[in-house]
């Protein structure tokens, strides 16, 4: 019987098994962009029987060079709708949920939750280590790739036990001074062409258990030279204790705040007798223990920061700590948009990281 | 990326023992490397914290992308 998976049915090892598994499968793409375009175009023409589709963001003019699913006319309209509404069109044997929104800690485990398999196609850190924590804790298997200018990667994520993830290769998430503005960088229309197809190939053969999938590697591509590059990857048990332990966790955690780059410093920098025009800060509440000892910091509470900035402002140079960090950062950048050529620090993992030397 | 700043894409150095080393070395001929993130693979493995380096072997610096 010929029909619109026909020769793809023909491949040995693929057959009306693979076909009958893909059919069976659902996929959450996130971001619809230069990435998604191929990753979703190809996942539905080989009959994918769910494809969830993820994107906040409207099209703009200056997609269009890469972004292949959208043309002048869907200019100004949301990604994720253009491109369901499109794909329906096109493929009406499978379904498509589109969610018209960014995905967040809010969203992220209920989003992921009831798919079979996650694709990455997000276009920046604080989301890529977002949907990566997220699959981990949910131990969803999670096609990753990401591009820059004329290079991509590749590579897939917890396939079973002893399967790594992207943290095992980049456990932190680089600062946004750490990394060129991909905004302003530019890229090959065709590169997100290349990389997204490979993205599309291996949730294929993941969902339809075909070949050998990019599990513990990662495939780097590099589009001057036509070369790619494989490296071989195994499990860093140091880069979890970055991660959140658990859902719970992980709803507390706030990816935009690690990558932004805000000055931090750690204890050892700190100097033992602190001079009088510094002020180091503890911003925790008086219930949370254990107080430091050797040097006696200003208690100033994070929720009562505000009202002591014109306290604070008399010192030079400040350090704010906290049980574990975070608050300090965000101490930090309220502290910056009032007062940005003032120096100040947050102590890097706060009252933990002190414990633990 | 990397390529970029160091104004080639491959470097053939004199041997360095461990990837701390290997680091120090390009931190000196490359100072702008030391704010860019990477992670290294040594023959093809990445590595993880400070390893020895084999003699004659292929190093790859590798950046983190976020592109999409």
């Amino acid at each position: 019987m010929s029909d619109r998976f026909e020769r793809q049915r023909l491949v040995p090892d693929f057959g009306i098994d693979g076909q009958e598994k893909l059919r069976n499968s659902s996929v959450l793409v996130i971001g619809a962009g230069g990435l998604g375009s191929p990753i979703l175009l190809y996942l539905a023409a080989m009959g994918v029987g769910h494809i969830g589709i993820v994107d906040g963001d409207q099209v703009s003019i200056s997609n269009l060079n890469r972004q292949v699913l959208y043309g002048v006319q869907d200019v100004g309209k949301n990604k994720a709708e253009v491109a369901a509404n499109f794909l329906r069109a096109q493929y009406p044997d499978c379904s498509f949920t589109e969610i018209l929104s960014f995905i967040s800690v809010e969203n992220v485990v209920e989003l992921i939750e009831p798919y079979d398999l996650v694709i990455d196609g997000s276009d920046n850190f604080p989301t890529r280590y977002l949907v990566n924590d997220a699959c981990v804790l949910l131990k969803k298997p999670l096609v990753f790739g990401a591009i820059y200018q004329h290079e991509g990667q590749v590579s897939v994520f917890n396939l079973g036990i002893d399967s790594c993830n992207y943290r095992d290769i980049f456990p932190n998430p680089p600062k946004a001074d750490e990394v060129p503005n991909c905004s302003v960088t530019g890229v090959i229309g065709v590169l997100p062409g290349v990389i997204g197809n490979l993205m599309a190939m291996e949730a294929v053969k993941v969902l339809a258990d075909f070949g050998s999938p990019l599990k513990n590697r990662v495939l780097f591509y590099q589009a001057k030279s036509a070369s790619f590059y494989e490296i071989k990857i195994s499990p860093n048990p140091s880069a979890y204790s970055l991660m959140p332990k658990n859902l719970e966790e992980l709803s507390k955690t706030d990816y935009e705040l690690v990558c932004e780059g805000l000055p931090e410093i750690s204890w050892e920098e700190i100097p033992s007798q602190i001079p009088s025009n510094v002020l180091l800060v503890d911003l925790r509440e008086p219930d949370e223990l254990p107080k430091l000892e050797n040097w006696s910091p200003a208690l100033i509470p994070f929720s009562q920061l505000e009202e002591n900035f014109d306290l604070i402002n008399k010192r030079d140079l400040i350090y704010f700590f906290c049980q574990s960090g975070v608050r300090s950062l965000k101490a930090v950048r309220l502290w910056q948009k009032d007062f940005p050529q003032k120096s100040v620090f947050s102590i890097r993992g706060g009252m933990k990281a002190m414990l633990k030397n | 990326m990397i390529a970029e700043e160091i104004g080639q894409s491959e470097l053939v150095l004199d041997q360095l023992d461990s990837t701390e080393l290997l680091k120090e070395y390009l931190f000196g001929q490359f100072p702008k490397l030391q704010s860019m993130k990477f992670s290294i693979a040594i023959n093809q493995q990445l590595a993880q914290g400070d390893e020895k380096i084999p003699e004659g072997a292929e190093i790859a610096l590798l950046p983190p992308f976020s592109g999409g």
